[in-house]
């Protein structure tokens, strides 16, 4: 046990710090601990948590995928045009927008490992590209999702929020066997020494690309869970996104430098920054403030995760980080 | 092992080049089954290119690779391990950040991306128990491993890959010796079971304790292979030294050096250094040696500010002084100046123009008009530098010349005190005899030099005293006619002068 707690110190402190954060928020909600409470306050969370999740998978192979957003902006763009009518056209469609988001990402991944392009600089240009693509698809906000379907993934079963219930489902039925398979294991190995993993006979190539594709499903899936949540289409929310999500996964406890994290710990962060900004909302401070206040706690969160410089021995081995 | 057997591995005109220098030249060389065969050589002899061609790593440059005798390529190290070549690397290939257990599963043969085996695990840990290692949890991450734990790590996934041939470069540099013993036991078993080993060790009793063959190198070139017990310590060293061209050095002046500048009392580092003390004189050439790593680059490191939490005293003509950055070490009080080992990333920004980089280490000290051209123009031009005009990118020119401006960068602030590491590595010899003339005469005129080399030929031909480090320290004083490649290369492998010099 220790082994483990030792390992997983940073998504131990991410996971007690949302529980006490939540615990605060429900607290200080005037409606307190209600079905109805926790269901808004998940909606909000997972969307950005499949954004974290999906810039995890860019972060842990020592990468940055700025096209996050872009990605929600384009299936959520695409959603509000195909997702309508029958249950199986409502099933296609959704199948038809995390292609779409599968596509850019693996697209994003063949640049960077055939172009030998640096991640910051592709997903960057990519991320243009697809906010174009979106704007072409809905030039104004608009368009509808098909209701019950929306309301199936946004309300509650039997009192227990649909979010939450996807949001576990991530993890237990995707990251959990993905983490004993060759690719789970190998985004870590690329991601901490790409030298070592590839003496060790590892596809490094193929990981990365990989990596990137999966960025782009879980961008995808983040689209398309902002669909059901508004039920309409925006190609404006691109920005948001991309900087939170990098925000969220670092306050998870994943290192940019990659190889170290885990898709729970950037999931974490994602409710936890939402959870601050929900709590802002109901502190009292005036809202002008509030924006100062959010940045202070994330200021002081992320340079917790940092303090271990100030140990190193060996002053160019700060630069190595 | 009959003759009419093919060779698991064998090399034939095997040459490797990278740019114009070359690391192995028209090498011919075989490994068989059931025999354990150790390569010998200096450093830069070519011994781990060697290996990295054999384990897919690195591709040759001409010649042709043959494993059971026919003609293939090894495009990566999965295809290696496919063949059941096996390599355990000097540079360790474990993942730092994942545990133990995952470390054996990784890339382990018939894994691919999907499902782990987790069969590679009790025979991973029989190994483990064989060789002391029995206490390293499979749930601990590997950098929280020592080094030595992490050797036996190595060990035990290389032999979970049911190699034919097991590579060993350096398998056990930080393993103590009766863990070495275990771990030949366990060589000695698998030979028998017909599997060939290769392996690189610096010690040269695990080469005598353990080799059938023994395979020497030097400058890239397979010198010769013999049975071992075929030739006594002093003519296999004599094998490794070779003859050489002595007019590349100045000739040494007769004068004894000055007053000291500097003094070591005791230095010590956490990360690897151990009561090191060195006195330098103005005037003088002292030379650092020792094999890669035995801590004499962080010696130099300390001296520069570079290093936190050092033990002992620095003094510089004659006071105490504390040096935390390099900010201080370069300024005129002290007047320290460090000439890294890694031109490309730490002495020089390639990107940026000869004059740009040049003004690098002047600026901000007092007293120096950085932006002056004339202050670097005399260095330059004793160096004679070669380049179109001092706004060329430093990227642009030959690794000599760039070696050319770092140097120059620091002797513009007249530093009492020059560090150098390795300055001569992968330079050719014109630069070489170039910077070895002015290296000779800043001494003449009065600076003191601390020489950390690879090439003992330096230490011969160009310093005064050497210091030769092992494992954190200094365990050999050498100056005036002890300074001989013989002594010098049986102290960089720690062993006694007695046991050299007969044989």
């Amino acid at each position: 046990m220790p082994d483990f707690l030792r390992s997983n110190r940073r998504e131990t402190i991410a996971v007690a710090v949302l529980v006490l954060l939540l615990a605060l928020y429900l607290g200080t909600h005037p409606r307190g601990a209600s079905t109805y409470v926790l269901t808004i306050w998940g909606n909000q969370c997972l969307i950005l948590a499949l954004a974290a999740a999906a810039q995890f998978f860019a972060v842990i192979v020592r990468g940055i995928d700025l096209s996050v957003g872009a990605i929600m902006a384009l299936c959520n763009s695409l959603a509000s045009h195909v997702l309508g009518g029958t249950g199986i056209d409502l099933f296609f469609g959704c199948l038809l927008v995390v292609g779409a988001g599968l596509l850019a990402g693996v697209v994003n991944g063949l640049f960077i490992v055939f172009g030998r392009i640096q991640p910051i600089v592709v997903t960057l240009a990519t991320a243009s590209v697809l906010v174009g693509l979106a704007l072409i698809l809905r030039p104004t906000p608009g368009g509808a999702i098909d209701y019950d379907l929306a309301d199936a993934m946004t309300l509650d079963l039997g009192g227990v929020p649909s979010s939450l219930i996807l949001g576990a489902l991530v993890v237990v039925a995707f990251w959990l066997p993905l983490r004993r398979t060759g690719l789970g294991m190998g985004l870590y190995a690329v991601g901490s020494s790409e030298q070592a993993a590839f003496q060790s006979g590892i596809n490094v190539r193929l990981i990365r690309i990989a990596a990137f594709g999966l960025a782009g499903v879980f961008a995808a899936l983040a689209g398309l869970y902002f669909s059901f949540v508004t039920t309409t289409g925006d190609a404006g929310i691109a920005p948001n996104f991309t900087l939170n999500s990098i925000a969220a996964v670092v306050l998870g406890g994943v290192a940019l430098r990659g190889g170290v994290g885990s898709l729970i710990g950037a999931m974490a962060g994602a409710f936890i920054l939402k959870t601050i900004g929900a709590l802002m909302f109901f502190s009292g401070l005036p809202p002008l403030a509030q924006p100062f206040v959010e940045g202070l706690i994330l200021a002081g969160a992320i340079s917790i995760g940092g303090a271990d410089v100030l140990r190193v021995r060996n002053r160019l081995e700060v630069f190595g980080r | 092992m009959s003759p009419d057997q093919n060779p698991i591995v064998e090399l034939v005109g095997i040459s490797k080049h990278y740019g114009a220098t070359a690391a192995l030249e028209g090498v011919d060389f075989a490994c068989h089954a059931g025999e354990v065969h150790a390569v010998l050589g200096e450093n830069g002899a070519g011994k781990s290119t060697l290996m990295k061609l054999i384990a897919g790593v690195i591709q040759p440059t001409e010649g042709q690779v043959r494993v059971d005798g026919q003609p293939c390529t090894l495009p990566n190290p999965a295809a290696a391990v496919a063949r059941g070549l096996v390599c355990m690397f000097q540079e360790l290939s474990l993942v730092p950040d994942l545990t133990v257990l995952e470390n054996l599963m990784l890339g382990a043969p018939g894994t691919g991306l999907g499902r782990l085996r987790r069969d590679v695990v009790a025979p991973a840990r029989a190994v483990l128990a064989r060789i002391d290692g029995g206490h390293i949890r499979m749930s601990a991450r590997v950098a929280d491993l020592s080094l030595a734990e992490r050797q036996q790590v190595e060990i035990a996934k290389a032999i979970t890959r049911n190699p034919r041939l097991l590579i060993l470069d350096e398998a056990t540099s930080a393993l103590n010796a009766s863990v070495v013993d275990k771990v030949f036991a366990m060589i000695r078993e698998e030979t028998a079971r017909g599997i060939g080993v290769l392996f690189i060790s610096h010690r040269f009793h695990e080469i005598e304790a353990l080799a059938d063959k023994i395979s020497v190198f030097r400058n890239g070139r397979h010198v010769d292979t013999f049975r071992n017990g075929d030739y006594g310590y002093g003519a296999i060293i004599g094998k490794m030294v070779g003859q050489r061209i002595d007019d590349l050095f100045p000739p040494k002046r007769s004068t004894p050096p000055g007053d000291e500048v500097l003094r070591l009392d005791g230095f010590g580092w956490p990360g690897g250094i151990e009561d090191v003390s060195i006195s330098l004189r103005r005037g003088a050439i002292v030379g650092l040696g020792g094999l890669d790593g035995q801590g004499q680059s962080r010696v130099l490191q300390g001296l520069f500010g570079l290093l936190k939490g050092t033990a002992g005293e620095i003094r510089i003509g004659g006071n105490p002084v504390r040096i935390a950055t390099p900010e201080a070490a370069k300024s005129p009080e002290l007047g320290i100046a460090l000439v890294p080992e890694d031109r490309k990333t730490e002495a020089l920004i390639l990107d940026q123009s000869i004059a740009r980089n040049l003004e690098l280490a002047a600026l901000g000290v007092p007293g120096v008009a950085a932006e002056d051209p004339a202050i670097y123009q005399p260095f330059t031009d004793a160096l004679e530098l070669k380049c179109a005009s001092l706004d060329q990118p430093v990227g642009q020119l030959s690794g000599g010349n760039q070696q050319k401006v770092a140097l120059a960068k620091w002797l513009a602030l007249k530093p009492r005190c020059l560090l150098l590491a390795d300055p001569t590595r992968g330079i050719d010899v014109k630069t070489k005899t170039q910077i070895y003339r002015l290296l000779r005469q800043l001494a003449d005129q009065g600076t003191a030099i601390l020489l950390l080399s690879t090439d003992y030929e330096e230490f011969i031909h160009l310093c005064d005293e050497t210091h030769i480090f092992y494992d954190g320290r200094i365990v050999r004083h050498l100056s005036g006619d002890d300074v001989t490649a013989e002594n010098i290369l049986a102290a960089t492998m720690n062993m006694a002068v007695s046991e050299a010099s007969h044989a």
